[in-house]
């Protein structure tokens, strides 16, 4: 089962928790209902459809409103802390989480290491899944090892080979991304130690690589307009981490859901206007073409 | 294709421990501002200390104040509104690092993109809309990109306004170089 973690623009909602459903755009989570637009509910979404086009167990969510004051993710992050490993984190229907993606979260290195001790502690470790907020607390602590996959755009991508750089603000100038760079960025990120076991690196060109070598290429069909649209990347993640937690090993996992989110937006014919929710319904089309 | 050709794996700096790397360092012109300063943030409740400034820091007084990094451009709103200003805002782990200041822009025909960092906004150049927020991983992405998305540049609120991380500091950043390319 997938776990997945984040929050939602929306300062007076509670840490919620529970089993994941989609109705009318809207992700419904206990009795809370949140608006699919962009960042986590996006991730959500995109995960919702793979799960249910798998025939798998939803995802289940760790949200709580947080809308850049830090509150609310530090509150997810104790939450979190306290829970991972404890209790085990087990659905209503007791399974075992196998996959937890890491999302919109304020970074925050003391937390992040808290969390990942959590993480240590369950009795199975999960594939870790990390994107955003999160990506960048774990670059920042140093860990990125511990983790099976990054799933940055190519600006983030920029960060991770930066091994100066504290967040995607500080980037140098020298290694800010030109995305033909896109393998030496690569490399400079495992160089340093600042990338997990996979990359799914997001772009005009999809790459999906390891500290070895570029594993696989993705680069059709090819709709410009979803650079400017905000959640494609957030749709990717969630595709590539319901199909890991669907079994599929992760380098397999980042193909298929890489050639899905790119097949899902040409479905969508998109413009720089047109909103994530128009992607997500296509997801399901795209995996039947796929698998 | 293989990375053995173009590096080997070596032990950076960077991945070995990076205490305080989400910290930031406040320089100011004289210890006056900086106890003025103190005082407003810790009535705030932020997280901070006064400690000497880092050798790399050749300007300011002997003072500094560390604060959460990600949490810069709050910080610097709540200390605008106090009336007292940093000269320069750095990172605790590398002072010597700058904002990012290259802009990359994309011209859709009806649209135009412009990314600072990990930011990209874009708008419809014929009704001066704001069609779309993208990129960034801080929390307050999807908030501004909630409230910016539908309005034109000059009714949309600043993302310095109602900002609260570097993400949304990145997004000002682009913010400002459409509103200049807008204007001329």
């Amino acid at each position: 089962m997938l776990a997945i973690v984040g929050t939602v623009p929306d300062q007076d909602l509670p840490i919620v928790t529970g089993e994941v459903s989609l109705e009318d755009n809207e992700i419904c989570i206990q009795d809370t209902r949140v608006f699919v637009n962009r960042g986590t509910p996006a991730l959500l979404a995109a995960a919702f459809k793979t799960c249910e086009f798998l025939d798998k167990t939803s995802p289940f969510g760790y949200l709580v409103g947080d809308i850049g004051k830090g509150d609310g993710s530090r509150r997810l992050y104790e939450y979190l802390a306290l829970h991972f490993g404890k209790d085990d984190l087990r659905s209503e229907t007791g399974t075992a989480f196998n996959a937890i993606a890491f999302h919109y979260l304020q970074p925050d290195v003391d937390w992040h290491n808290r969390v990942l001790l959590a993480v240590d502690e369950m009795a199975q470790r999960p594939v870790l899944i990390a994107d955003a907020g999160f990506m960048y607390a774990a670059k920042m602590s140093g860990q990125s090892s511990k983790y099976d996959l990054f799933t940055p755009d190519v600006g983030e991508l920029a960060f991770l080979a930066d091994e100066e750089a504290p967040h995607p603000f500080y980037t140098r100038g020298f290694i800010l991304h030109e995305e033909n760079r896109t393998p030496e960025l690569i490399a400079r990120a495992y160089e340093h130690n600042n990338a997990p076991r996979y990359l799914l690196v997001k772009g005009r060109q999809d790459y999906v690589a390891d500290s070895q070598e570029i594993q696989a290429t993705i680069d059709s069909p090819v709709e410009e307009a979803m650079e400017a649209m905000g959640g494609t990347g957030d749709t990717l993640t969630g595709i590539v981490a319901a199909l890991i937690a669907a079994g599929i090993e992760v380098k397999e996992a980042a193909v298929i859901a890489a050639r899905a989110n790119r097949l899902a937006g040409h479905y969508s014919k998109p413009t720089p206007a047109t909103q994530v929710m128009d992607i997500v319904e296509h997801i399901p089309r795209a995996l039947e073409d796929i698998l | 294709m293989s990375f053995l050709n173009i590096f080997k794996r070596k032990d950076s700096k960077a991945s070995s421990g990076r205490q305080n790397s989400d910290r930031g360092i406040l320089v100011f012109e004289n210890t006056s501002e900086v106890i003025r300063a103190e005082s407003v943030l810790d009535e705030e409740g932020w997280k901070i200390r006064v400690m000497g400034p880092p050798p790399e820091i050749r300007s300011g007084c002997d003072l500094v104040i560390e604060i959460p990094l990600i949490e810069e451009l709050n910080i610097l709103r709540t200390l605008e509104k106090a009336g007292v200003q940093p000269l320069e805002m750095v990172p605790v782990s590398s002072p010597l690092l700058q904002p990012v200041n290259i802009f990359q822009n994309k011209d859709f025909g009806k649209y135009l993109m412009i990314r600072a960092a990990n930011m990209k906004l874009t708008i419809d150049k014929e009704t001066m809309k704001i069609v779309n927020v993208s990129g960034g991983g801080c929390p307050d992405v999807p908030y501004l990109a909630q409230e910016m998305v539908g309005k034109t540049i000059a009714e949309a609120p600043s993302p310095r306004e109602i900002g609260h991380t570097l993400c949304g500091y990145a997004l000002q950043l682009a913010y400002k170089e459409m509103m200049r390319r807008c204007s001329q």
